[in-house]
C-alpha cells in the first residue's frame, strides 16, 4: 500500500512536469482533501442508517435464516466439509453476511472459517475447500451495493440505486467464472498450480 | 423500483419488533458502528483522494487511459475506466477515490459512470481478501486462488459494460 501511495503522487509529479500543469497540481492538493471530506460527510448519513437497520437483522436472526437457505446449495461446493461442522456453519453464515453486506460480521466469520477449515490440514498448501471459500470472498455477493449507492446519491444521481440488476447480473457472472475455473483447475488435480 | 429500500427497511423492522428485539436500541448501536466505519475509513480515504486528484490534474490518468485504449477498444472496454478497474484487486479505498473522481467526471447516471459504478459493486479488493484469509491460518502455498479471483475480475469488468449498455 505505501509503495502504491508513493507511487500516486511521484508520477504524478513527474507527469505534471511534462505536461506543464504545476499550478494544477498544487491546486489538487487541496482541491483533493476537501473533497475527501465532503464526500465523507454526505455518506455518513445513508451509511449510518444502514449499518443500524443491518444491526436488526443481525439481532433478530434474519441473518441466521438467510444462512439456513443457502446451506444447500453451499453444500454442493464444498462436498469435502461434513454439513454439520463447525466450518460449514462459519461458511454459511459468512456467505449471507456478505449477501446483506455485512463486512464487519463476515470477516471474523470468515476467519473462522478458515481456522476451522484448516484444522485437518497438517502442511502449509491450500486445500480445494479453502480456495473455493478463499475465491468466493474475493467476489462481490452483495444484494445492495449500499456504499456506492450512498456515493453515487452524494454526487448528485437521480436514481442511485438503477445500477443494481447490472450489479447483479455482473457478480454472478463473475462468481461463476471464478467458481467454474477454480473447479475445472481441481478436478485436473491441480497440483502443479502453485503460486 | 423505488419501493425496494422502504420495504426492504420496514420488513427487517416489523420483523424485528415481532421477533420481540429492542429495535431501537439495536439500531442505534449500529448506527454507531457506522459512524465508527466513516471514521475509519477517513484517513485513508483523504489520502488516497488526494493522490489521485493529483493523478487527474497532472494528466497522468489520461495518458495510462491513452496508452492502453488501443488495447481497450478491441474488447469493447471503455479505456476512461481502465485506472479504476486496474487498481479495484489491489487497493480498495484507492479504487473507491477513482470511482469518486469517475463519477464526478462523466456524472453519476451517464454511461461511465454507470459502468464504474457496477465495476465497483461487483468486484472485492482481491489481493487484501487472500492475504488476510490464508495469512489467518499461516498457509504459504496458494495455488490456482489467485489465479481464478482475477479472471473473476476480469469477467465482471466486461459484463459491467455488456449489462449497462444493454439496460440502459
Amino acid at each position: 500500500m505505501s509503495y502504491i501511495f508513493v507511487f500516486m503522487i511521484l508520477a504524478s509529479i513527474v507527469c505534471s512536469f511534462f505536461t506543464d500543469t504545476s499550478q494544477e497540481l498544487s491546486a489538487s492538493i487541496m482541491d483533493g482533501a476537501s473533497n475527501a471530506v465532503e464526500l465523507l460527510i454526505m455518506m455518513s448519513g445513508m451509511l449510518c442508517l444502514w449499518s443500524g437497520i443491518m444491526e436488526v437483522a443481525k439481532e433478530c436472526e434474519l441473518t441466521q435464516k438467510l444462512a439456513k437457505l443457502f446451506s444447500p446449495l453451499l453444500r454442493r461446493l464444498f462436498p469435502d466439509v461434513k454439513k454439520d461442522s463447525r466450518a460449514f456453519e462459519c461458511i454459511c453464515m459468512n456467505v449471507s453476511a456478505n449477501l446483506l453486506g455485512l463486512a464487519n460480521a463476515a470477516t471474523p466469520l470468515g476467519l473462522t472459517a478458515m481456522q476451522e477449515l484448516n484444522k485437518d490440514n497438517k502442511s502449509d498448501v491450500a486445500t480445494n475447500s479453502m480456495i473455493t471459500f478463499v475465491v468466493m470472498n474475493t467476489a462481490s455477493i452483495q444484494l445492495l451495493p449500499t456504499t456506492i449507492a450512498t456515493m453515487r446519491k452524494a454526487l448528485g444521481s437521480q436514481s442511485p440505486f438503477d445500477i443494481i440488476i447490472c450489479v447483479w447480473i455482473t457478480s454472478a457472472v463473475a462468481l461463476f467464472t471464478a467458481l467454474a475455473i477454480n473447479r475445472i483447475i481441481q478436478s485436473f488435480g491441480g497440483k502443479k498450480w502453485t503460486t | 423500483m423505488d419501493y425496494v429500500m422502504p420495504s426492504l427497511i420496514a420488513f427487517v423492522l416489523c420483523y424485528a419488533l415481532f421477533k420481540k428485539v429492542n429495535v431501537f436500541d439495536v439500531f442505534v448501536k449500529g448506527a454507531k458502528s457506522g459512524i465508527k466505519t466513516i471514521y475509519n475509513i477517513a484517513p485513508t480515504l483523504i489520502g488516497l483522494i488526494v493522490a489521485v486528484s493529483m493523478l487527474k490534474a497532472s494528466g497522468a490518468l489520461t495518458m495510462i487511459s491513452d496508452f492502453l485504449s488501443p488495447v481497450c477498444e478491441k474488447i469493447g472496454f471503455p479505456s476512461e475506466l481502465l485506472p479504476m478497474t486496474l487498481l479495484r484487486p489491489v487497493s480498495g479505498g484507492g479504487s473507491t477515490a477513482l470511482l469518486n473522481q469517475a463519477l464526478k467526471d462523466f456524472g453519476p447516471d451517464s454511461f461511465l459512470g454507470r459502468c464504474a459504478s457496477v465495476i465497483a459493486g461487483s468486484t472485492e479488493t482481491t489481493f487484501y481478501a487472500i492475504t488476510m484469509y490464508f495469512g489467518a491460518v499461516n498457509i504459504k502455498k496458494i495455488r490456482h486462488t489467485l489465479i481464478a479471483a482475477l479472471v473473476a475480475d476480469f469477467t465482471a469488468a466486461i459484463f459491467a459494460v455488456l449489462t449497462v449498455n444493454l439496460l440502459f
